[in-house]
């Protein structure tokens, strides 16, 4: 129930840290290869990190002739995520890795510059489900408006999950020249701003579709995780942890145990939930 | 409970000996543990308490059970680490990356400014060869007294002003001096240096420019040009050689 947040980790640099996952989430794979954004590309600010990476990626066709081979045989599976600029492009590629070894698809919903979310989740998602039998999961952007409309729009649409939840945009200055540290400007904000935002997300999705979610947004702990399953999530992802500690995967899940166990729950998944009020508690909390 | 199924892959928690003054550089003294060095020109991750992601430092000095790291305390990561204390600790990750390659029959060594960080050990493995060291200051100069055999120039004079031909530059500094060095030395190995998240190829951070593409800097360099060759090591499974 470990994964990686897609982007975070390339499994061919790092397979041994890949090893350590209960699934590995791949970079969003695009229609065509993108080199990515000009460097200055990440930035660590005082609550987070900022990253500006534009989706640098092989393109499909050498996904599928070159890296997914060569991640099948890492041994977890292999969740692959897709992104694309219209609901043809998902559905394109969804199709063609309807018959690899992929486990899942998780669908790149994230672009934050989106008139009409709802609209658009459902066009992409029913176009990838016409388009694929493998499990779908939608990835949104917490940014959204209107979050949990989104969410019941991709469940109504056959989503089979919710990955949640994406960065979200902010900007770091050069104290000394007073100009963007990154060279695009803004990027996407995580690691610990994103915490109490991904709560939110996760409890208002849990609360309107009750789909399985793989909850993300600056876990660095056990009791992070924990508190995710809490609001609703069924899987944990880590992102910016692996940055500092590619040993994240292994210390998390133990300490997640000791802290779910800590609070009376037989496993973690039993705090699923927990922290809303119609859920019960097991009678001994503490 | 999934046991774990790999090698332990955490950073190596790692205790302060000594933080010393050179110049206006720190060295940080740590004990290594059963951290390898590496060959010079590869870095280590360091993080100290407090700043969300580590820094990547190349290793300065190895000896008596120690890595030394030569850090210049300009931002907040780096700052941090300038003011260990003895007794604090470090979690550490590495080697990684690929270093200089070291078979070369005339290496000279050209740095400017904290660039100089890997020559000491370098200067070690090579037996002493000549350097040629630039500096803002005479303080910043003092630094020049970690590396055997140095020829010292100040600004406004600049390492490439005293550059001759027939060695083997192995180089280390700012982006424009490794420019003129490449420029004077077209074979030289360049250490060049990026911002970086984890330094073992998963944040696509350290992106530069490498013969018209971009790629990351912590797979494929940092040392770069020249004959260098990938000859870095797996650490802990975590970094593919170029």
């Amino acid at each position: 129930m470990i994964l990686n947040a897609s982007g975070c980790l390339d499994a061919l640099s790092a397979p041994d840290v890949v090893r350590t996952l209960d699934a590995f989430v791949t970079k969003t794979v695009t229609p065509v290869p993108r080199e990515g954004n000009a460097p200055v590309r990440i930035a660590e600010t005082e609550v987070g990190m900022l990253n500006s990476i534009g989706l640098a990626n092989p393109g499909i066709d050498r996904f599928l002739s070159e890296a997914l081979p060569r991640l099948l045989e890492l041994g977890p599976p292999v969740w692959v995520s897709v992104g694309g600029f219209a609901a043809s492009e998902f559905a394109d590629l969804c199709a063609r890795l309807d018959d690899t070894g992929a486990d899942v698809l998780e669908l790149n919903l994230s672009c934050p510059n989106v008139a009409a979310p709802e609209e658009e989740a459902t066009a992409i998602v029913t176009a990838a489900r016409a388009a694929t039998g493998k499990p779908l999961y939608a990835k949104l952007a917490p940014g959204l408006p209107d979050l949990p409309a989104v969410a019941e729009a991709a469940a109504a649409a056959g989503a089979d999950g919710l990955s949640l939840v994406n960065t979200i945009r902010g900007l770091a200055l050069e104290p000394a020249s007073l100009t963007p540290i990154l060279g695009t400007a803004t990027g996407g904000l995580s690691g610990p701003a994103l915490r109490p935002i991904a709560l939110a997300a996760v409890h208002a999705a849990y609360a309107t579709t009750g789909l399985p979610i793989v909850g993300m947004g600056g876990v660095e702990t056990g009791a992070h995780a924990l508190e995710l399953i809490a609001v609703g999530a069924s899987e944990v992802a880590l992102g910016t942890v692996l940055f500092a500690d590619p040993g994240a995967p292994d210390r998390v899940r133990e300490e997640l145990a000791a802290e779910a166990s800590r609070h009376g729950f037989d496993d973690p998944l039993a705090a699923r939930g927990a922290a809303h009020a119609s859920v019960a508690r097991p009678a001994d909390a503490r | 409970m999934t046991p774990s199924r790999s090698r332990n892959v955490s950073p190596s928690r790692l205790r302060v000996v000594a933080v010393e003054a050179v110049g206006p550089y720190a060295l940080v003294r740590l004990r290594r543990r059963g951290l390898e060095p590496g060959f010079p020109g590869q870095f280590f991750m360091l993080r100290p308490r407090g700043p969300l992601l580590p820094r990547p430092m190349s290793l300065c000095l190895a000896f008596g059970g120690e890595l030394g790291f030569l850090v210049d305390p300009i931002g907040p990561g780096t700052r941090a680490l300038a003011k260990l204390e003895t007794g604090e600790e470090v979690d550490v990750l590495g080697p990684l990356g690929n270093g200089f390659d070291l078979d070369v029959d005339r290496p000279l060594l050209v740095g400017g400014g904290i660039g100089v960080a890997p020559f000491p050990y370098l200067s070690e493995r090579l037996g002493s060869p000549p350097a040629l060291l630039g500096f803002r200051t005479a303080r910043h100069a003092e630094a020049a007294a970690l590396v055997p055999n140095a020829e010292v120039v100040l600004e406004p004079t600049y390492v490439t002003e005293r550059l001759e031909p027939g060695h083997d530059v192995l180089a280390c500094g700012p982006e424009p001096m490794l420019e003129a060095v490449r420029r004077l030395a077209p074979d030289a190995q360049l250490a060049r240096e990026a911002p970086m998240a984890c330094g073992y190829g998963a944040c696509y951070g350290c992106a530069v420019e490498i013969d018209g593409r971009l790629a990351r800097l912590c797979v494929e360099g940092p040392v770069l040009g020249g004959r260098v060759r990938g000859q870095a090591p797996a650490v802990a499974g975590t970094v593919a050689a170029a």
